[in-house]
């Protein structure tokens, strides 16, 4: 306990950039994915193409698509970027199928009920079909959050900073410094449920149909 | 040279294929992985797959499954295997990595199982029961045929992650294919952390491929066309992407 007093400002600012280097990607994931998600849930063809190629990049370990990222994208090998970048592409991976999966959901009952309404394709798309797809975009994002902070921690191994520091520096020491290891686990643990908690707030408060009556919405 | 050339240069080279005086080559290396690997997939269904079964026959315990997949997944891998082998001391690293890849693995294949056997159609296990088959037939005739689907989803999953995290492993100076990018890394050769990193891509494909023509192959044709009709419920929604975090 004594070495948490003694290196909080440490673990509070690095906390910061812990947060910084896992949820940019998570945000800039989920607005690429919106579209992608749409076009999948639209045409067989676009899906044909974006579910097997989202399934591969799953498939890469994180310490992997690291490194590949530089080779891709034509960064600095240390340039924190490599592992936004790579993290995006989980993200991506990750919501594409779902988004698609959730949009395809829609009852056509409802689209037909909207297109009679008088809504044009794209206003009925943010108006009724992204509303009811929420509940499993919300719980792509969630995993997708908890995921990236547990491996910007394996992105320390190509030094990028973030609470990983703590895991390979408290390592570093002979005795090895078991109180800085289990700081920086416990805090990348602390502050994923942390995110957790409000992004599941966040999915409630945005859909406040799911509360009152049988909650068809959300179960769509 | 170019990048792109110097990597291929790197991958084709006859001496990172020759263990020589004691300096291991890549198919020693890829040996160590799949070794490490198999070892914990092994150990972490023996734990994973009775419980799992149990806990799904009898619905007793579910809502624990699902939470404790759900906490497990916050956990920084790299921070349990550096605890665990130092904890152990060095000279029991490959007993420490086990152990962390096993907690790694068997969250995601309990939650495989269980969910496997939640899903089987109610309708068809009173069936089998009005036929006077004992609970243990139940469970092996039809419960587990019908979760091999989900199960083996599982199992992808979880040798997925078990693999990632080996690569990783090497920090802490085991072998396997994480090797190269950690060494790469401290010599500043990129060459060799770039071909590291293809080599464990590559064998990650590789084996998600084997496991899924294994798959193909095992499970009743029966279930095939009904895996892809059936509508997914909530609760294996809730389940499945957690089995695919890596």
């Amino acid at each position: 306990m004594s070495w948490v007093w003694a290196n909080i400002d440490r673990l509070f600012e690095t906390s910061l950039t812990h947060l910084w280097l896992a949820l940019v990607p998570v945000v800039v994931g989920t607005l690429v994915s919106l579209p992608l998600g749409w076009a999948a849930a639209r045409s067989k063809a676009a899906k044909a193409v974006l579910v097997p190629v989202s399934s591969l990049l799953y498939t890469i370990p994180s310490i992997a698509l690291f490194v590949i990222m530089p080779v891709v994208l034509g960064t600095k090998i240390l340039d924190p970027f490599n592992v936004q970048a790579a993290l995006t592409v989980y993200t991506i991976a990750l919501l594409v199928r779902s988004i698609a999966d959730a949009l395809a959901a829609v009852p056509e009952s409802v689209t037909t009920a909207a297109t009679a309404m008088g809504y044009r394709p794209l206003g009925r798309f943010f108006a009724v079909e992204l509303p009811l797809a929420i509940p499993v975009l919300v719980a792509g994002v969630r995993v997708a959050s908890v995921s990236n902070m547990s491996l910007v921690a394996v992105g320390q191994l190509i030094g990028v900073g973030g609470l990983g520091f703590f895991l390979l520096d408290g390592a570093q020491t002979s005795p090895p410094n078991y109180a800085e290891i289990i700081a920086g686990i416990l805090a990348i643990v602390l502050l994923a449920l942390v995110v957790d908690g409000l992004l599941a707030l966040l999915g409630r408060l945005l859909t406040p149909w799911s509360r009152v009556g049988s909650g068809a919405g959300g179960k769509a | 040279m170019n990048l792109f050339q110097q990597i291929f240069a790197w991958l084709t080279d006859p001496e990172h294929w020759r263990t020589t005086l004691g300096i291991a080559g890549i198919p020693q290396r890829v040996g160590e992985h799949l070794q490490y690997t198999g070892l914990a997939v092994l150990v972490s269904a023996l734990i994973a797959v009775p419980l799992g079964a149990w806990i799904g026959h009898t619905g007793r315990g579910g809502t624990v499954v699902v939470g404790l997949v759900n906490s497990l997944r916050a956990l920084p891998e790299l921070g349990l295997v550096i605890l665990l082998v130092l904890a152990l001391g060095i000279t029991y690293a490959v007993p420490a990595l086990t152990i962390a890849l096993v907690v790694l693995g068997v969250p995601v294949l309990l939650a495989g199982t269980y969910a496997g056997i939640r899903n089987v159609d109610r309708s068809v296990v009173d069936a089998a029961r009005g036929m006077g088959m004992t609970e243990w037939e139940i469970l092996l005739k039809v419960e587990l045929p019908n979760a091999l689907p989900l199960m083996f989803g599982a199992l992808r999953a979880a040798s997925l992650q078990i693999i990632a995290t080996v690569a990783i492993a090497a920090q802490i100076s085991l072998g396997g294919l994480g090797r190269y990018v950690i060494d790469g890394f401290a010599f500043r050769e990129f060459d060799q952390m770039a071909a590291g990193a293809i080599l464990i891509a590559a064998l990650a494909i590789v084996v998600e491929l084997v496991l899924t023509g294994v798959q193909w192959l095992v499970i009743s044709p029966g279930l095939r066309k009904a895996r892809t009709t059936r509508v997914k419920s909530t609760q294996q929604r809730a389940l499945e992407p957690a089995s695919e975090s890596t």
